[in-house]
């Protein structure tokens, strides 16, 4: 499982991988925000956790076509699915390396996009622990989206169709917490309801998600 | 005799002829009756006035989108444990009828929302949620239509409603979380089955009755359909294949 997750990390940082195409994508979202709405500070200010939170959440979105598709593609899959490990593993050490490649970095560079749309300061740490706490479940679901869809050529629209309304308890606790915390005010039941649903999403859609992928691959 | 005989096309075809006529007249009656027994023979409303009367279709169709989805979570089930066909149909051919209730009670509610509560659309945990059941069906008639295989994408497709049925409950609680976090209370959904005085009850009862009818009857169509086409399909295929 390691050295699968190290794999699918190399094939992201190498060239054509896109690695960096979330990230970038991010950052042009985070820009085009204020020429939308206007340089106001104290209007971006109140928005900004929604913001990010929403510019985070589709940059995850870029990539999950790529999750199995190439793999599927070359005949990787095949091979991985006849593999010592279950194919439940193969989902979760797939889409763990997913969230390396983009989660991880998002919630990393989520602050410093804050800055650019005057995030208030207090949000600044809960702007990072939501998206810790929320990006693995983005991943996970993610992963489950890509594995519907891994047969079928240019599914991607149908990716994002797909995933977009999974996203969405996610979506409005990680921003609650965001929010809260920008306007310190008290989080922890946004908090344990977001760890609560990433956590049965990263424990129960393994099975949905290498179940999806066993009737694609008969 | 079991219940599964029907899961036989031949039989479920035979039967199912019989019994389409019957539940469309009926359902054609129920509807009838309740509509105009509710539009024109009860008294209006003393705070809402006659704008109330839209409640003989949007409670019904409310009721029926989330009981379509429910049926359709049924007979997905039902696919994946037993592998009959006919159910992967039913659960198909229901889709895109729960989808267009769903929408029939936006768009109703939305006409009556605009002379109650002044405006067409609010962000009301129950607006919001029945939104997502919409786009939920929207997916699912998508990935149907995007599978050329029958049987991988019956299966997918009942993956996904399975997982889709969880993640509409748990954004239907999340949904009341997040509007009662953004604006205290807002109560512009009440609760309006327990308000209902007996004028208005039986004629509901009545075109809930001719919805659920009405549901049945296009199921069942629809699914005919798809066998026929089914059949069709597979006969093209053996006159290739001569």
């Amino acid at each position: 499982m390691r050295r699968l997750i190290l794999r699918d990390l190399a094939l992201a940082v190498r060239a054509g991988g896109g690695f960096g195409l979330g990230l970038s994508f991010f950052l042009i979202v985070v820009v085009l925000v204020p020429f939308a709405l206007g340089p106001d500070t104290s209007v971006l200010s109140g928005i900004a956790p929604g913001v990010l939170w929403l510019g985070a959440l589709l940059s995850c979105l870029l990539s999950l076509d790529r999750i199995f598709a190439l793999d599927y593609e070359d005949g990787t899959l095949d091979l991985l699915a006849c593999a010592p490990i279950p194919l439940e593993g193969v989902v979760i050490a797939k889409a763990c390396a997913h969230w390396l490649t983009t989660g991880l970095p998002l919630t990393l560079a989520a602050p410093v996009l804050g800055v650019l749309l005057n995030l208030p300061v207090p949000g600044f740490w809960w702007l990072v622990v939501s998206l810790a706490l929320g990006t693995p479940a983005l991943s996970m679901i993610g992963a489950f989206g890509a594995a519907l869809t891994v047969g079928i050529r240019r599914g991607g629209l149908l990716l994002s169709l797909l995933v977009l309304p999974l996203y969405v308890p996610t979506l409005i606790f990680g921003a609650e917490v965001a929010r809260r915390g920008a306007e310190r005010l008290d989080l922890g039941v946004p908090l344990a309801l977001l760890a609560g649903v990433t956590g049965a999403v990263v424990a129960l859609l393994p099975f949905a998600s290498a179940g999806a992928l066993r009737i694609n691959l008969r | 005799m079991s219940l599964w005989e029907y899961a036989n096309p031949t039989r479920f075809m035979a039967t199912t002829r019989r019994i389409v006529p019957v539940v469309a007249v009926l359902s054609a009656l129920c509807l009838a009756v309740g509509l105009v027994w509710g539009f024109f023979f009860t008294p209006d409303d003393y705070r809402q006035g006659s704008t109330v009367k839209i409640i003989y279709i949007h409670v019904p169709s409310a009721m029926m989108a989330i009981n379509a989805w429910a049926m359709m979570l049924v007979a997905s089930l039902i696919w994946l444990v037993r592998r009959h066909h006919v159910s992967a149909l039913a659960a198909r051919a229901a889709a895109p009828v729960g989808a267009v209730m769903t929408l029939i009670a936006l768009i109703t509610g939305a006409i009556w929302g605009q002379p109650m509560w002044g405006t067409w659309w609010a962000w009301d945990p129950r607006l919001t949620s029945f939104l997502i059941l919409f786009l939920f069906y929207l997916g699912y008639v998508a990935l149907w239509s995007a599978i050329e295989d029958p049987d991988i994408a019956a299966d997918l497709t009942s993956v996904l409603c399975i997982v889709g049925s969880v993640f509409a409950m748990l954004s239907r609680y999340a949904v009341n979380f997040w509007n009662q976090g953004l604006h205290q209370g807002a109560s512009l959904s009440m609760d309006r089955e327990e308000h209902v005085a007996d004028v208005f009850y039986y004629p509901l009862l009545l075109a809930i009755a001719g919805f659920v009818l009405l549901f049945v009857t296009l199921v069942l169509v629809r699914t005919r359909t798809e066998i026929r086409a089914r059949r069709l399909h597979a006969l093209q295929m053996r006159a290739r294949m001569a």
